[in-house]
């Protein structure tokens, strides 16, 4: 068994633990629920051991290095952590539709890291620039907090889902979405991933500062990537003010969990195709 | 205290704060999607003369992030930051010092969560038996003796009503390092080959020269690559001279610069050239001798009739990895022989044994920079951090009992508290302060 093959396995099982979710979501088959919950937990185990066998490949290699530095090992650890922050939700909030909201979201970064071309699976040696300890922090901050904005934005969707259903005709329990949590808890809930996700941001962006001073000697040079990640914080930024200061909540913030996902991805993943820039390391 | 002059409430609106990061989110798109900083020209041949014009005049190029248009976005929201903090924080501060013990029991009363009941002591007892109960469960109490009961109160976490500022004042601290970093600071490049000295360096933006002060020398550099050929490690060795000493030494790598004098010399790229530097000891009489040797041509050391030439040259793209070396002194047939870039071999000649060593010649690319503003932006980076957690995580939470005298000479016990933030937490501790301390 080596690391790509349980990687592998793990696309696979967290498409099947979107189905169970989507199941119980349709069919509200309450069985389902702690038999999706348990198959998304063993999922995330053997993705988790299939990333640590991955580190300690590259050290039987001899390049020791975390498997955190390049588009495949990234999608792969996004997916992680949106599964480890949906699993924390699950757990917090006793809710399990959730789940058919955001672990189709890991399910799809991992078919993309598996599937699409242009993407090396190999374990490559680290070039001089990116052999930092700042660079392991800036990417694990950054993607607990893209992950953290991803499940957001599989939030929000439920809440305009609910919401439209709800405006049409009065919400009772045998309706399809008459199982979703109510909308001041899915509103508050949103609201809470989104602060997470803020602060993880800005701890990326800061520790993203440190390498590039690190390595360069100048901690902000307006480069593509660092730009987009700080145009994608202010709309989180102008939301949580919104929200605090001028009582927007619901449609409007679901709306914007939504938005700020879109400038997430195209931080992630639009900068590296579209744009150039320094962080071009990415499109390999 | 408050004069609503409606300049100052404009800058101390949160509207404002919307719109200037709405239109600092929208307007930093340009310049993602433009590309910055190439000559004028580049830009007439990509976008024709007309929007090369256009974007000139509307300054998104050469550098829009440092134009004046834009920098008066960053410093209106500095000046709403300010104003806004000013505005508000002396309230967040009467606040923080209120004297909670004067609240009025008519507000009290209405406050949720809440609890009461009964206690058969009279009320000096039950008040300190609730303080010392309060206090082992991590809650300081004060007293205040009323008209007709006791009233305590404790709370957690005032200062935590400061975390949103401490994020406001971290975003001014992060632009006044930047604002000093760019004020008596400098980014600056060198090309310095191997051996040679420089004191001075060349700014990026206008290629003038800066005086270090002192001298900087590259006396090696040198690369390694992986297995599979990837490059492991651009490598300088760099020393710094003041008055022609050396007073340090640093090999430096990407990642790993070194600062002497507030200035700091960062690894960035590399020149191999068609030269060798080839380091000959005579063993007999130790005497050594540095020397620089183009590529296929001879070198004559004049005092011993020594020669020896460069003939051939294997690497990987222009970089060399084995050398073959010719050398002849006045004794014998030639000496032909490989050797390793870098390595050191002994020769053995018929009157005479000598070290050669040799590697080929390169020029390091280094960046220099003097950023006396770095640790103020490192400051204001952790402050946000700090206040971030601060503003989200934690609140500030109170508590008060009132200890009412009854007739009988009882008392009966009010208690309420609340939150500024998460108040289901807060219900939660609530709910079990009150079951541990009812008891008493
Ligand atoms: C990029 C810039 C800014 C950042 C990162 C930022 C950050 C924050 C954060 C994290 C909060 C706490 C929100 C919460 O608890 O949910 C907050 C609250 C607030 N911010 Fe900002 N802020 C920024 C700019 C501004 C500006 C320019 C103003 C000027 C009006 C402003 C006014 C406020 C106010 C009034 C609050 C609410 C304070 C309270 O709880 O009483 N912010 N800000």
């Amino acid at each position: 068994m080596n690391s790509s093959q349980l990687i592998g396995i793990t696309t696979f099982t967290y498409l099947f633990s979107t189905i169970l979710y989507a199941a119980l979501f349709i069919f509200k088959t309450k069985r389902l629920g702690p038999l999706a919950t348990i198959f998304t937990i063993v999922a995330f185990l053997v993705q988790t051991a299939g990333i640590g066998l991955r580190w300690l490949e590259s050290y039987q290699m001899g390049m020791g290095r975390a498997p955190l530095t390049n588009m495949y090992e990234s999608v792969v650890f996004f997916a992680w952590t949106i599964i480890l922050i949906y699993l924390i939700i699950e757990w917090k909030f006793k809710t399990k539709i959730i789940g058919a909201f955001a672990v189709p979201f890991a399910f799809l970064a991992m078919a993309y890291g598996s599937f699409a071309s242009g993407i090396t699976k190999e374990i490559v040696p680290l070039v001089p620039a990116l052999q930092s300890n700042w660079l392991i922090a800036h990417v694990v901050t950054c993607f607990i907090g893209y992950a953290a904005f991803a499940v957001a934005a599989g939030l929000g969707f439920m809440y305009l889902i609910k919401n439209t259903s709800e405006t049409r005709q009065s919400t009772n329990d045998s309706t399809l979405l008459g199982s979703l949590p109510p909308l001041k808890v899915l509103d508050d809930i949103t609201h809470k991933t989104m602060v997470f996700g803020f602060l993880w941001l800005s701890i990326g962006i800061i520790t993203g500062a440190i390498w590039a001073n690190s390595a360069w000697g100048t901690y902000w040079s307006w480069d593509p990537k660092e730009t987009w990640s700080l145009i994608t914080w202010f709309i989180y930024a102008i939301t949580l003010h919104a929200r605090h200061t001028r009582g927007w909540g619901g449609t409007r913030i679901a709306w914007l969990a939504i938005f700020g996902f879109v400038s997430v991805i195209f931080t992630y993943y639009g900068v590296n195709f579209l744009l150039s820039g320094l962080h071009s390391y990415g499109s390999n | 205290m408050k004069n609503r002059n409606p300049i100052w409430d404009f800058f101390a609106s949160v509207k404002l704060a919307l719109f200037t990061l709405f239109f600092l989110a929208t307007t930093s798109v340009i310049g993602t999607i433009i590309p910055q900083k190439e000559t004028a020209q580049w830009y007439i041949d990509r976008y024709g003369e007309a929007s090369a014009n256009l974007f000139q005049i509307l300054s998104i190029t050469p550098d829009m992030y440092s134009s004046g248009w834009f920098l008066s976005l960053l410093g209106l929201l500095c000046i709403n930051l300010i104003i806004c903090s000013l505005d508000r924080f002396p309230g967040v501060w009467h606040q923080i010092k209120a004297d909670n013990l004067a609240t009025p029991l008519t507000r009290l009363e209405k406050m949720t969560p809440q609890s009461q009941w009964q206690s058969a002591n009279p009320p000096t007892s039950s008040a300190s038996a609730l303080k010392t109960a309060l206090n082992t469960h991590g809650w300081k109490a004060k007293e205040r003796s009323l008209d007709n009961g006791i009233l305590l109160f404790a709370q957690k976490g005032a200062m935590t009503r400061t975390g949103v500022y401490i994020v406001h004042v971290s975003i001014l601290v992060i632009f006044a390092g930047a604002i000093i970093g760019s004020a008596l600071g400098f980014k600056a490049s060198v090309m310095l080959p191997e051996t040679r000295t420089t004191d001075k360096v060349y700014t990026f933006d206008t290629n003038t020269a800066i005086d270090l002060g002192f001298e900087v020398r590259c006396d090696r550099f040198n690369i390694e690559f992986y297995d599979n050929g990837m490059p492991k490690a651009y490598r300088s060795h760099l020393s710094i001279l003041e008055d022609g000493k050396v007073v340090t030494e640093k090999a430096i790598v990407v990642n790993d610069p070194l600062s002497y004098k507030g200035i700091t010399f960062y690894q960035s790229s590399y020149e191999p050239y068609q030269e060798f530097l080839v380091t000959i000891t005579n063993k007999k009489t130790g005497l050594s001798e540095n020397v620089i040797i183009p590529y296929k041509e001879q070198h004559s050391f004049e005092k011993n009739g020594l020669r020896l030439g460069i003939i051939n040259a294997e690497g990987r793209g222009q970089s060399v990895s084995r050398i073959k070396i010719w050398l002849t002194d006045d004794n014998g047939d030639p000496s032909l022989f490989w050797l390793d870039d870098g390595e050191q071999v002994t020769v053995e000649r018929t009157k005479n044994n000598y070290t050669v060593s040799a590697k080929q010649m390169y020029a390091t690319g280094l960046q220099i920079a003097k950023d006396p503003g770095v640790w103020t932006v490192y400051t204001g980076c952790a402050l946000m951090v700090l206040g971030l957690i601060v503003a989200f995580f934690m609140s500030h939470q109170r508590i008060w009992l009132y200890i009412r005298e009854e007739s009988d000479g009882k008392s009966s016990i009010l208690m309420t508290g609340n939150a500024n933030k998460n108040k289901v937490h807060f219900e939660k501790i609530f709910q079990t302060l009150t079951q541990a301390i009812k008891k008493i």
